[in-house]
This record gives structure tokens, C-alpha cells and sequence, in this order.
């Protein structure tokens, strides 16, 4: 019954490089459409842990299960927003929206579809033929965003997507996430150090511990949507995470 | 919100539109620099011609040239073949050698530098290859394959497959890692990256590669043509030292030049149109 329940599972997740322990026996299950927040130190193994989730690495013990099958990228629908910039930088933000879609084969007339509605949700329809280096850095990420919604993942994974933008340009890419996920119903999984966005954006947030980085803890976060940053429970939610990682 | 964001899109589009504006006024600022040097250039040579700073028979004036590249359209004297054939002749022989290593150099780059097996096979045979001088190879195509077209293009294939492997190599290498994972994670097979990201990827280092190898092609060609031959530039400027000709000397030799240009001006817009998603 509980399997069926929940979309991703992720069970006793252990990966050595070598000698060196960087994750520990994570599990966890995240419910189908929940938007999950990993905090944890810098150089903790957030990387590792994500790399893992894709696939880009093989763990070294442990399994993710999405829907009850071991996950494979060629199977599932998995999306990832890395923190660098990686718009192809030789197709238009057009073509960059469509690459996934090509590559997963979904038919001409759904594609045409999805990338109308991505376009229109981001309101970049302007731009559908410049290049990414025509574009400024958030704007190439919202691309990239959005070319990771528009294939209705099964499960979507943010690395700091937002970490080199200042903090007014952050307020508004979070609530457009927030927007496309609402949309699209899409299951996110979304790694930060920053505290606020977390608790701005989880349903839930996940606490990593030092390497190797297991789960200190999580925390459901039961505010109503839009957030208020600087609403009192949401200020509670904030030093409560703030205290657990103190050691940092 | 929605009218803040269209303005924010159309004030980019300005500055963009501003940009290019600059840039093509930049470009044209630039060609009249690059008309007036080559002008200065035929100028003072004219001068010094004139001035007879230099005897007449070892520097010919650009103006005699001028009148000879006239005679040479229609007159096969003295080296036996008028003008035109001698630069379709060659531009036959660096032709077939320069597309023959681009379909088997460019190729062979990038599946040396995408996967380890192809480079492992490949690459100590290349490393040796690699630093003989095309000259060298003269003796040898001479013997397998005589004087013949097959022989002269073998010598500028040679020259001009070295940098094409390179450069294509060089390039599918430095594949951003970033985008290669974007591909897996998508799910895409390890060809299907080779090709739609590992390929693009290289294109700039590819067409580095192919310009020097039409560098390379055509100043093989003088060597090339001295295998054996009945016209090409390279032959005519032989024949021109044979009979004492500066002026034909020069004359192959200011083809040799001025052609090599158009070739690597028309190569360079070509390399515009398929890499015009890079930053100018």
C-alpha cells in the first residue's frame, strides 16, 4: 500500500569513492507532485547525492525507486537543473526547450504543444529564436527551467539553481517555480544552502549532516501558500532549521 | 508583472539591435583599414620599382604584373600553359587532397576524442605520422603512385589531414561536462550524445582545424607540383625561375596568395552561418 503511495523511493543510499564516505545510508520517500528541499553544509555531498539520484553515478549500495521500478534515465522521465549555466549554447531557446522532448522521442504535435505552454507560463515567447548568449544569465536559466518542466518528470531536480542571483531576482524566480510546479504538478526535488528558499519553497525540507551526509532530520512545512517571509510561523520555520544546523 | 516583463524584453531586443548596429559599423570601419594597408603596400612597391631602388629583374612593378596576369589569360608562354589553367590545375590538386583529409580528418577527430578505444588504436600511429614533414612523403607517393593528380593531392591530403584530426580531436574533448550530463539524464545513449552534444561542441575547434589545413593544402602545393607536372602555379613559378622571370615568379606567387584568400574569406563566411550561435 505505502509503495503505491509515493511516487520516489529512496532506500539505504551509501556511496564511497574510494575510501572517502560521502553518503550514508540515506532513505526517504517523496509523494507524487511534493516539492522537497535538501539543506546541508557546502561539500557535504549535496552533488553526490543528486548525481546519484540521476543516475550520472552508480551508488555504491541502495536503490531509488521510482513507482516501484529501480530508476533509469532512459526510462523514467527524470529532469535536472544544474547550477551552471547548460543551455546548449548552439540551439535557440526554442530548440534548447525541445531538446529533451526530440530525445525522448514524445510526438511532434505534444512537443509543439509543450513548448507553447512552457513559453507562454515563463513569458519568454519573444525570445523563442535568440541564442542563450544573447540572454542574460536568469533568463538563460529560466530556460533552463523550463526546458526541465516541460518534460513532465517524473521526478525533477534542482542543484542551486539559484545561487549566483541576488536576492530580488531570486523572490521572483522562486515564485515562478513555484507557479510551474503548481501547473505542472511535477514531483521536485530541490537542493540549496540558502535556508529562507527552502522554507520559502518546501513542502518539506530534508536536513543533511556532515560527510558522510545522512538525514539529520526533516521537517514538514505547513504554511499556506503564497509565503510570507516575513510572517511569524514562517520566521519559526526558519531559526527552527537554523538551530538543527548550527554546527555548520 | 506582465507589462514589466514585456518591456524588459523588448529593452533587450534594443540593445541588441543597438549592438549589431555598432558591430557592422566596427566591421566596415575595418575592411576600409584593411583596403588601405593592401593599397599602401602595392604603393610603396610601385615606388620602389619606380625609383629603381631595385634593379627591374630581381623586383618587377606591381604594374608590369598586372600587364603580365593580362598576357598570361591567353598566352601559354613561356611555361606552357595560360593562366587559368594553371590555377584550375591546381585548385584541382589542393581540392581533392583538402576534402579528401576534412571527410576522413574531421571524422576521425571526433571519434578519437569521444571514445578511448578508437583513440587507443588511433593515436600512436598518428603520433608518428604526425611530425613527418608532407615533403618527405614525395619520394614514396612517387613510387606507389607515379606523378600523376592521385600522387599530388596524396602529398596535400597529407598536410592538410594532420590539423583537421587535431583540431576536431582538441575540440569534442573540451565538451562542457555539464551538458554531457544534461544528455544523460535525459536518457540519451552514448552515440546520441556524441552526436547531438559532443559534435556541435567541437564545431569551433573543427573549422580552426579545417582553416589551417586550407593553409596548410595550399602552400603543400608548390612542393607538390614540383613531383611532375604540365601547369599549376606551382609548376609556372618554377618555370619562371627557370627562365630567369621574376615577374612570373611573382605573378604565381601573388595568385598563390590572393586565391588562398578568397578561399579562406569564403571558408570564413561559411563558418559564420553554421557557428552564428557564437558570441561575436
Amino acid at each position: 500500500m505505502e509503495q503505491t503511495e509515493y511516487k520516489v523511493r529512496v532506500e539505504h543510499l551509501t556511496k564511497y569513492f574510494g575510501d572517502l564516505h560521502v553518503l550514508d545510508d540515506i532513505s526517504f520517500n517523496i509523494r507524487k507532485g511534493e516539492f522537497l528541499c535538501v539543506v546541508g553544509p557546502t561539500g557535504c555531498g549535496k552533488t553526490t547525492f543528486l548525481n546519484l539520484l540521476t543516475r550520472i553515478i552508480a551508488p555504491t549500495s541502495g536503490e531509488l525507486y521510482i513507482d516501484g521500478i529501480p530508476a533509469d534515465p532512459k526510462k523514467h522521465n527524470l529532469a535536472f537543473v544544474f547550477q551552471e549555466p547548460s543551455a546548449m549554447p548552439w540551439l535557440t531557446v526554442e530548440k534548447n526547450l525541445r531538446f529533451g522532448l526530440e530525445i525522448k522521442k514524445i510526438p511532434k504535435d505534444e512537443a509543439d504543444r509543450r513548448v507553447e505552454e512552457i513559453l507562454k507560463l515563463l513569458g519568454l515567447g519573444d525570445f523563442r529564436n535568440f541564442y542563450p548568449h544573447q540572454l542574460s544569465v536568469s533568463t538563460a536559466q529560466r530556460i533552463i527551467i523550463g526546458r526541465a518542466f516541460i518534460m513532465h518528470p517524473d521526478l525533477l531536480l534542482m542543484d542551486e539553481p539559484y545561487g549566483q542571483m541576488d536576492i530580488k531576482l531570486r523572490f521572483y524566480l522562486e515564485d515562478e517555480v513555484i507557479k510551474l510546479w503548481k501547473e505542472l504538478k511535477s514531483t521536485v526535488v530541490f537542493i540549496t544552502h540558502n535556508i529562507e528558499e527552502a522554507v520559502y519553497l518546501a513542502d518539506r525540507v530534508l536536513i543533511l549532516t556532515n560527510k558522510p551526509a545522512s538525514i539529520k532530520e526533516e521537517v514538514i512545512i505547513d504554511l499556506p501558500r503564497p509565503r510570507d517571509v516575513v510572517d511569524s510561523k514562517f520566521i519559526a520555520y526558519r531559526k527552527y532549521i537554523t538551530d538543527q544546523i548550527k554546527w555548520w | 508583472m506582465n507589462v514589466q516583463k514585456q518591456n524588459h524584453s523588448s529593452e533587450q531586443q534594443e540593445q541588441i539591435l543597438k549592438d549589431q548596429k555598432k558591430q557592422r559599423k566596427a566591421s566596415y570601419q575595418n575592411l576600409m583599414l584593411s583596403v588601405s594597408s593592401i593599397l599602401l603596400f602595392f604603393f610603396i612597391w610601385e615606388m620602389v620599382a619606380l625609383l629603381k631602388l631595385v634593379p627591374e629583374h630581381y623586383l618587377a612593378p606591381p604594374e608590369a604584373i598586372f600587364r603580365l596576369l593580362i598576357i598570361k589569360i591567353h598566352d601559354p608562354n613561356p611555361d606552357g600553359a595560360v593562366l587559368t589553367v594553371n590555377i584550375l590545375s591546381s585548385l584541382q590538386i589542393s581540392f581533392t587532397g583538402f576534402i579528401a583529409a576534412i571527410l576522413i580528418g574531421v571524422p576521425l577527430g571526433w571519434l578519437m576524442g569521444w571514445y578511448r578505444v578508437v583513440d587507443s588504436v588511433v593515436n600512436p600511429i598518428f603520433d608518428i605520422v604526425r611530425p613527418i614533414p608532407p615533403v618527405a612523403w614525395i619520394p614514396l607517393t612517387i613510387v606507389w603512385m607515379g606523378v600523376g593528380l592521385k600522387a599530388k593531392a596524396t602529398i596535400v591530403f597529407l598536410s592538410a589531414f594532420i590539423p583537421c584530426v587535431i583540431n576536431s580531436y582538441t575540440g569534442i574533448r573540451q565538451t562542457n561536462p555539464v551538458l554531457i550530463h544534461v544528455g544523460k539524464t535525459c536518457g540519451a545513449s552514448d552515440f546520441t550524445i556524441f552526436w547531438k552534444i559532443g559534435i556541435p561542441s567541437a564545431m569551433t575547434m573543427t573549422f580552426t582545424g579545417i582553416k589551417l589545413a586550407i593553409g596548410n593544402a595550399w602552400s603543400t602545393l608548390v612542393a607538390a607540383e614540383m613531383l611532375a607536372a604540365s601547369s599549376g602555379l606551382g609548376y609556372m613559378i618554377l618555370q619562371g625561375r627557370n627562365f630567369g622571370r621574376t615577374d612570373i615568379v611573382m605573378l604565381g606567387v601573388l595568385a598563390i596568395g590572393i586565391i588562398g584568400t578568397i578561399i579562406i574569406t569564403l571558408f570564413s563566411h561559411l563558418e559564420n552561418v553554421v557557428l552564428r550561435w557564437k558570441r561575436k
